[in-house]
C-alpha cells in the first residue's frame, strides 16, 4: 500500500481532534493492519515527530509559524466524508487483486525448459527433411558426397602478392622490366604471349599432327631407300639409272626453257662429265668385268646383253658431241602419258574405289618423298619403270584399255564381238563395286546404271535371268555385253576437260556395274529396282538421249528412295500377326535360284524328310487343341428311364434332345488369328511355381508390375548407353575413401540451392518414379537403333511383346515355325 | 592362282577416333530378340545362384586379446586402423591391411568400458572400471618413452561409456549422469541428469553435433541438447536399450539396440512410435553401428551372430556367424562402407565383408558392368518365388535356428490368444495395437 500523503493527513486532522485519542489510536492500528497487508513496513516518515513549533500536538500543520488561528476556520462544518474512505478504497483494491502464484516446483520448471528446448531442437533438425527425402529417392548416390579435388594455386598468383622492397630486389625488378621479362601474372614474355595468341590449340594440334605425319613418312622413306640400296638386282639398278637420266634430261629441258644461261652452264658441266666418262675408258671393254663378260657371253644370254649395252654406251660416248634434239624423248614421254596417266587420274577402279577422304593422302606423301630421296623419280616415269612389277590386274587393265582404243576407232563394231576382254571388264566392274565407298562417284554410277538398263531394255529377255543369277562370274560375264565400253574412257575424257562426244555418253554406260549381290535381300532388291527402272527406261528411250542430265539427277533421289524399300521386305510381325499366305517376299529370285542349283537340293531335302510333314502336323495339333478347348455338351440322357431299355435299344430322339445340355459357346481363343502359334490358356502348374502369386509391395496395380517386368535391361535389347543407364547402381562408393557424415557443405555441393532448403524453405521435391526411367530409356542411346527402340515401347511391338509373354513371367509358349 | 578370301569393309567396324564407342554390328529390333523376359529371368536366376555361391563374407580374425573384446573405435582418418578395448583393461590398435596388432596398452584396471577417437585422429579416449578417463596419443611412443596417457581424469563414479564431439574438443561420458567435458579441464563442463540411473551408452549426433542421445538401464532413451545443456525428451521402452547409433546421413534418425531382441529406428521428432522395428535376432542386441552411407546398419547380438538390416526394412538382409564366434559385444562398420568388424567374447575381432558376395580388388570395366547388370536383374526379379528362395537362403547354426522356430511358435501363440480374446469379448474392448506401438511404454517430456 502506498504511504499516506501529507495532504490526506492534513485533511484528517480536523476530525481526529473531535474523535479524540481513542479514535486516533484505532486509526493508527488500522493503518498498521493495512500496511501489514501489503507486506511492507510502513514508512516512518509521516510518523516522525520532532519537537518543533510547526508540529502541533494534534497533528495539525500550521503553515507559517506566526500565523494566527482564525475562529472561522475552526467553525467550518464537519467533513461529511470519513478519512477512512480512501483507506477503504485501497482495501477494496487490494482485495480485488489476486495473490501472486506460487513459483513452480523445480521438476515442473525443468519440464517446461525441456519442452521448449525439444520444440526448437526438433525444428532445427527438421531442416534436413528435404535433403533426407531427396537422398532416399535419388536414383544414384555417390559417396563420399564431397569429392574434394586437390587444386594447385598457380605460381603467378603466389608471386603476385610479393613485392620488391630492398634496393637489390628493386634493381633486379627494374632490369626485368627493362628486358620485358615477365614479373607477375602471367609468366610469359610478350613474344610468348603473341605466339600463344597466334596459335590456337586447334591449330597447334593440327600442326603437331602434320609434323608427326611428316616424320613418319620420312622414316618410312628412309627405310625404303635403305632397302632399295641393298637391292642386288642389276635390272632394277639399270632401270633406276635410266630413270634418273631421264629425270635429269627433263630437268634440263625445264631449265632450258626458263633460264637459258643456267642451262648453258649446266650443259657445260654435263659436257665435262661426259668427257670424264669418256676418258675413264670404262666402256672400252677393257675392264675386268668386261673381260669376264666377254667370256661368259658365249653361254649366257644376259651377259651378252650386258656386253651389247656396254658397247652401245661406248659408241654413244665416242660419237661426236652435239646437242640432241629432245623430240624422241618427248614422244616417249607422251606415249607413256597416255598409257600410264589414266591410272592415277581416276578411271582406275582401284583409285576410284578409295574413299574420297583418303584420296589426297598419296599426293601428300609424294611431296616429302621427292625431298628426301635424292634421286626420286617422278610419278609417271616411275609408273613406267615399275611396269614389270605391275600386278596382274593392272596388266589386264592396260590390255583392256588398248582394246578400247581400238574400238573407239570403230564404234559401230562394238555390238556383238566381245572376246576374252569381257572377262576383264567384268572383273574391273566387280572391283569397282567392291571398293566403292566414295560417295561422290555413287551418283554417277547410278546414272550410268540407268543407261545400262536402258540398253538392256532391248535385250531384257536375256538380261533378266543373268542379272538375278547368284553366281558372281556369270553376272560378270554377261554384263559387259550391255556395257561394252569401259569406264576408263569417259573418265579420261572428263578429266581431260574435253566435251565428251555424243557416242562417248553411251560409252559411259560401260562404267556402270551392278551392286554386289551378297545376300538374298540384295538379290530381291535388285529385281525390284530392275523392274522400276525398266518402266522408266521405256519412257526415257522415247525421250531420247538428251535426258541424260535428268537421269543423273534422279539417280540420286532413287538412291535415297531405295533404302526404305530395301528395309521393308519381310517384317517379322507381319508374318507373325497376319496370314501366312501374305508373306511378301519377292519370289522371283528365289525361284530362279532354285531353278538353277536348287532342284537336286530340294529333291534331297524332300527325300530326307519324306515322312515328315511338319506343317500339316502342326495344323493337326492346333485343330486338336481347339477341339479340346471347346466346351462339351453334357449328356444327361438315362437310357431306360421312362421307356424301354435294353440291348439294341436307343433312347428316343426327343429324350436325347431334351437331356443333352448344350454349353454356352466358349470365348474366342487368343491364338485365333495367329496361325503359327498354339496358346494354351490353361494354368500351368509347372510355370506357376516360377510365377509371382501376389502383387509385390511397391506396386499398386498388376499392370505396373508386368510393365516393369516387360522392359528388359540387358545389353541384348538395349544400346550400350541405355544399358549403362539402366544398370547404374544405386549407391557408388569409392574404394579407400572415408565417407564422412553428411554436412551442410555437402548439401550445398551436391545441389545448388539446397542450402536454402536446409534453412527450411520449401522446395519442389524431385520427382522420381518408375516412369522416369522408362522415359529416359526411350530417349537413351544414340542413333537410329535407340529411336526404333523408343518407338517400340508404345507401339505395335510392345503389343507383340506382350503377346509373346502373357504372364508377368516366362510362360512357356508353344510356338512352331513353319 | 588367285586366292579368294573373305574380306570386310573397315568402315563397318573401325572407329573414327579412339574416343568413339566400339561399333556393335547388332540389330536391336525387339522382334529379333524374342523371349526377353524369360531370358532375363534365367540370367537373374543364375546371378542369384552365383551370388550365393560366392557369398564368403568372412575375411579374417584378429586375435591377440586376452579377454573378451568389450569396445571398439574407428580411426576417423585412417581406414586401416582400428582400436579395441578388452575386458582386462587392455587396449590394442590394429592394422587391418596387415591384420596385425601394432600397439598394445594396458589402459585400465578392470574393463575398458568405452573408447572413442578424437575427430582429428591424433588421440583417443578410454574409460574404464577404475573410474578414470584417459587420453592417449594415437602414435606409439618413441623408443625409450613410456606408454603413458596424455591426460588422466579421476572421476568419482564409474564411467560406462564415452563419445567425442564430431567437431569440437568436447567429449561426453556416461555413468550415473551424462557429463560433458572440455578437453582442457579436469571437471565436467556440465552434468545432465534426469532421474537417477546408470546410463549405459552415450552418442553424439554426427550431423547436428550438439545433439546427444543416451540410453539408461531404467529402460529409457534420453536425448540432450548440449547448447542449452538440457535433456530434451525421454522415451521409455518395454526393455532396456543397450546402445544407440545415429544415422550419419539422416540427422534425426537413430537406431536403438534393445534387450528384447529387436532394434528400433526412431525419428527424434516423433518419439511416440518408432519408424521401424527390426526383428530377427533371437537374443539381446548388444551393439549397433550404421554404415557410412546411412542405408544400412549392422547389429551384434548375444545370440552369437551379427545381422545387417536395411534401414527401411523390418528384417535383416544378411546374417553372419561362425562356429567359434561367441556372444558378439561390439560391432563397427568401416568408414569406406566395405567391411564390418565385430568383437566378441572369445577374444577375437573378426573382419567381414559388408557385401557377402562382393569381389574384392580392382574390377575390370566389363566385370563391373556385369556386376551391375546382375545386381539389377536380381533386383528386378526379386519377387519371383524361386529367385527369392535362393536369395534368402542362409545357413544358421542349430541353436539360432531352433530359437527362431521357438519364437515363431511363441509369437503365433500370442497372436492366437489375442485373437481369441478379441473374439470372445465385447467388440472394441480389445483394440488392435500395431507392432510399432507395442514396445513403447511412455514418452516423457
Amino acid at each position: 500500500m502506498a504511504e499516506e500523503d501529507p495532504a490526506a493527513a492534513a485533511a484528517g486532522s480536523g476530525s481526529e481532534s473531535e474523535e479524540g485519542e481513542d479514535g486516533e489510536r484505532r486509526h493508527r492500528q488500522l493503518l498498521e493492519a493495512i500496511s501489514a497487508l501489503s507486506g511492507r513496513k510502513r514508512r516512518k516518515l509521516a510518523e516522525r515527530s520532532e519537537a518543533s513549533g510547526q508540529v502541533s500536538e494534534f497533528n495539525v500543520t500550521c503553515k507559517g509559524a506566526g500565523e494566527k488561528l482564525v475562529l472561522s476556520e475552526l467553525l467550518q462544518p464537519i467533513h461529511p466524508k470519513s478519512t477512512l474512505g480512501s483507506v477503504r478504497k485501497e482495501l477494496a483494491r487490494v482485495k480485488r487483486k489476486a495473490a501472486v502464484e506460487l513459483p513452480l516446483s523445480k521438476e515442473e520448471a525443468k519440464r517446461v525448459v525441456r519442452e521448449a528446448a525439444y520444440v526448437t531442437t526438433s525444428k532445427d533438425v527438421g531442416k534436413w527433411q528435404q535433403v533426407v527425402l531427396q537422398n532416399r529417392r535419388a536414383e544414384q548416390l555417390v559417396f563420399p558426397l564431397r569429392q574434394d579435388i586437390a587444386t594447385v594455386t598457380p605460381l603467378e598468383r603466389v608471386t603476385s602478392a610479393w613485392k620488391a622492397r630492398t634496393p637489390l630486389e628493386q634493381e633486379i625488378f627494374g632490369l626485368l622490366h627493362k628486358t620485358q621479362q615477365p614479373v607477375t601474372d602471367p609468366l610469359l614474355t610478350p613474344e610468348e604471349m603473341a605466339s600463344v595468341q597466334a596459335m590456337s590449340l586447334e591449330e597447334a594440334r593440327r600442326r603437331r599432327a602434320e609434323l608427326q605425319k611428316a616424320r613418319a613418312v620420312q622414316s618410312y622413306y628412309e627405310a625404303k631407300a635403305r632397302r632399295a640400296k641393298r637391292i642386288k638386282s642389276k635390272k632394277y639398278h639399270r632401270v633406276l639409272k635410266k630413270s634418273r637420266r631421264r629425270q635429269a634430261l627433263k630437268e634440263f629441258e625445264q631449265l632450258h626453257k626458263s633460264d637459258p644461261a643456267a642451262a648453258l652452264a649446266r650443259l657445260e658441266e654435263l659436257e665435262q662429265l661426259r668427257m670424264q666418262e669418256r676418258m675413264s675408258l670404262k666402256h672400252q671393254n677393257k675392264g675386268k668385268w668386261a673381260k669376264s663378260r666377254a667370256i661368259m657371253a658365249k653361254y649366257d644370254l644376259e651377259a651378252r646383253k650386258a656386253m651389247q649395252e656396254q658397247l652401245a654406251r661406248n659408241k654413244e660416248l665416242m660419237q661426236k658431241v652435239r646437242v640432241e634434239p629432245p623430240e624422241e624423248e618427248l614422244c616417249e614421254v607422251l606415249e607413256e602419258d597416255t598409257t600410264a596417266l589414266p591410272m592415277p587420274s581416276g578411271a582406275n577402279p582401284w583409285m576410284l574405289g578409295r574413299p574420297s577422304g583418303l584420296a589426297p593422302e598419296p599426293e601428300a606423301q609424294e611431296g616429302p618423298r621427292d625431298d628426301i630421296v635424292p634421286g626420286a623419280v617422278e610419278n609417271k616415269d616411275k609408273m613406267e619403270e615399275e611396269e614389270e612389277e605391275l600386278s596382274e590386274e593392272e596388266a589386264l587393265l592396260q590390255d583392256f584399255e588398248q582394246k578400247r582404243r581400238e574400238r573407239t576407232g570403230s564404234p559401230e563394231g562394238q555390238g556383238r564381238d566381245h572376246g576374252e576382254e569381257l572377262k576383264a571388264q567384268s572383273w574391273v566392274g566387280w572391283e569397282c563395286w567392291g571398293l566403292d565407298k566414295g560417295r561422290g562417284i555413287w551418283g554417277q554410277f547410278l546414272a550410268d546404271f540407268t543407261q545400262l538398263s536402258l540398253l538392256s531394255a532391248l535385250w531384257s529377255d536375256h538380261f533378266y535371268p543373268q542379272q538375278v543369277g547368284a553366281d558372281e562370274t556369270e553376272i560378270g560375264a554377261e554384263q559387259p555385253r550391255d556395257s561394252p565400253v569401259p569406264p576408263v574412257c569417259a573418265e579420261e575424257l572428263v578429266s581431260a576437260g574435253l566435251e565428251p562426244p555424243p557416242q562417248a555418253q553411251e560409252q559411259l554406260l560401260l562404267s556402270e556395274q551392278p551392286r554386289r549381290v551378297r545376300t538374298m535381300e540384295d538379290v530381291e532388291n535388285l529385281a525390284k529396282d530392275e523392274l522400276v527402272e525398266e518402266q522408266e527406261k521405256l519412257v526415257v528411250l522415247r525421250a531420247g538421249k538428251q535426258a541424260q542430265q535428268q537421269e543423273e539427277g534422279r539417280a540420286g533421289d532413287r538412291h535415297t528412295k531405295k533404302a526404305p524399300a530395301k528395309r521393308k521386305m519381310i517384317s517379322l510381325e507381319a508374318v507373325l500377326d497376319g496370314k501366312p499366305q501374305e508373306m511378301d517376299c519377292p519370289s522371283l529370285p528365289v525361284v530362279l535360284e532354285e531353278e538353277e542349283g536348287g532342284i537336286e537340293q530340294r529333291g534331297m531335302i524332300t527325300e530326307a524328310f519324306a515322312g515328315d510333314d511338319v506343317v500339316a502336323d502342326f495344323r493337326r495339333e492346333k485343330r486338336k487343341a481347339e477341339e479340346a478347348g471347346k466346351p462339351q455338351p453334357v449328356n444327361l440322357v438315362l437310357p431306360g428311364w421312362g421307356e424301354w431299355g435294353g440291348t439294341g435299344l436307343k433312347p428316343s430322339a426327343r429324350k436325347v434332345k431334351r437331356f443333352l445340355i448344350k454349353p454356352p459357346p466358349a470365348p474366342q481363343r487368343k491364338d485365333q488369328h495367329l496361325p503359327h502359334v498354339i496358346m494354351s490358356e490353361k494354368r500351368n502348374i509347372h510355370a506357376a511355381a516360377h510365377q509371382v502369386s501376389e502383387l509385390p509391395f511397391p506396386f499398386e496395380r498388376h499392370q505396373q508390375f508386368e510393365q516393369s517386368m516387360r522392359t528388359p535391361v540387358g545389353p541384348t535389347w538395349n544400346t550400350q548407353r541405355a544399358f549403362q543407364k539402366l544398370t547404374a547402381p544405386r549407391v557408388i562408393t569409392r574404394t579407400g575413401h572415408i565417407i564422412q557424415p553428411i554436412s551442410a557443405e555437402d548439401v550445398s555441393d551436391t545441389a545448388p540451392g539446397s542450402e536454402a532448403r536446409l534453412e527450411g524453405e520449401a522446395m519442389p521435391s524431385r520427382k522420381a518414379g518408375p516412369g522416369k526411367k522408362a522415359v529416359s530409356r526411350g530417349k537413351a542411346g544414340p542413333g537410329k537403333k535407340a529411336v526404333s527402340r523408343g518407338k517400340a515401347v508404345p507401339g505395335q511391338k510392345a503389343v507383340s511383346r506382350g503377346k509373346a509373354v502373357p504372364g508377368a513371367k516366362a510362360q512357356p509358349r508353344r510356338c512352331r515355325a513353319q | 592362282m588367285r586366292v579368294k578370301v573373305l574380306s570386310r569393309n573397315p568402315d563397318d567396324y573401325v572407329r573414327e577416333t579412339k574416343l568413339d564407342l566400339q561399333r556393335v554390328p547388332r540389330n536391336y529390333d525387339p522382334a529379333l530378340h524374342p523371349f526377353e523376359v524369360a531370358r532375363e529371368y534365367v540370367r537373374a536366376l543364375n546371378a542369384t545362384k552365383l551370388e550365393r555361391v560366392f557369398a564368403k563374407p568372412f575375411l579374417s580374425s584378429l586375435d591377440g586379446h586376452r579377454d573378451g573384446v568389450n569396445c571398439m573405435a574407428k580411426h576417423p582418418k585412417s581406414l586401416s586402423t582400428v582400436l579395441s578395448g578388452a575386458c582386462d583393461g587392455e587396449v590394442k590398435i590394429w592394422n587391418l591391411t596387415k591384420r596385425q596388432c601394432i600397439r598394445t596398452i594396458q589402459a585400465h584396471e578392470g574393463f575398458v568400458r568405452g573408447m572413442c577417437a578424437r575427430f582429428c585422429g591424433t588421440s583417443f579416449f578410454t574409460v574404464g572400471d577404475d573410474k578414470t578417463i584417459k587420453q592417449w596419443k594415437m602414435e606409439s611412443p618413441e623408443y625409450g618413452e613410456e606408454e603413458e596417457p596424455v591426460h588422466t581424469i579421476l572421476g568419482k563414479t564409474v564411467y560406462t561409456g564415452i563419445d567425442h564431439h564430431w567437431k569440437e574438443p568436447v567429449f561426453a561420458t556416461c555413468g550415473h549422469q551424462v557429463d560433458i567435458w572440455d578437453e582442457q579441464r579436469t571437471s565436467p563442463k556440465c552434468s545432465l541428469t534426469w532421474g537417477f540411473d546408470s546410463i549405459s551408452s552415450v552418442k553424439f549426433n554426427p550431423i547436428e553435433t550438439y545433439l546427444l542421445g543416451s540410453c539408461a538401464s531404467d529402460r529409457n532413451i534420453v536425448l540432450y541438447d548440449i547448447r542449452k545443456s538440457t535433456p530434451l525428451k525421454k522415451v521409455i521402452l518395454n526393455m532396456r536399450t543397450n546402445t544407440l547409433c545415429w544415422n550419419p546421413m539422416e540427422a534425426f534418425n537413430f537406431t536403438a539396440a534393445n534387450e528384447d531382441y529387436n532394434l528400433y529406428t526412431f525419428d527424434m521428432r516423433f518419439l511416440e512410435s518408432p519408424v521401424m522395428v527390426h526383428m530377427d535376432h533371437v537374443s539381446a542386441v548388444l551393439d549397433v553401428d550404421y554404415s557410412p552411407t546411412g542405408k544400412e546398419f549392422v547389429s551384434a547380438s548375444f545370440d552369437k551372430s551379427i545381422r545387417i538390416f536395411p534401414v527401411d526394412k523390418g528384417h535383416s538382409r544378411e546374417v553372419y556367424h561362425t562356429k567359434r564366434m561367441q556372444h558378439v559385444i561390439t560391432v563397427k562398420w568401416t568408414s569406406d562402407n566395405k567391411y564390418i568388424l565385430c568383437g566378441s567374447d572369445e577374444m577375437n575381432i573378426r573382419l567381414w565383408k559388408a557385401n557377402a558376395s562382393e569381389k574384392l580388388g580392382v574390377l575390370a570395366p566389363r566385370e563391373k558392368a556385369a556386376m551391375n547388370y546382375n545386381q539389377k536383374l536380381k533386383e528386378k526379379f526379386q519377387f519371383h518365388p524361386q529367385i527369392r528362395r535362393i536369395a534368402q537362403h542362409r545357413h544358421l547354426p542349430k541353436s539360432i535356428y531352433c530359437q527362431i522356430k521357438e519364437q515363431r511358435i511363441m509369437r503365433e501363440a500370442r497372436r492366437r490368444k489375442e485373437l481369441n480374446r478379441r473374439k470372445h469379448s465385447k467388440p472394441g474392448s480389445v483394440p488392435f495395437v500395431p507392432e510399432r506401438k507395442k514396445h513403447i511404454v511412455a514418452v516423457v517430456k
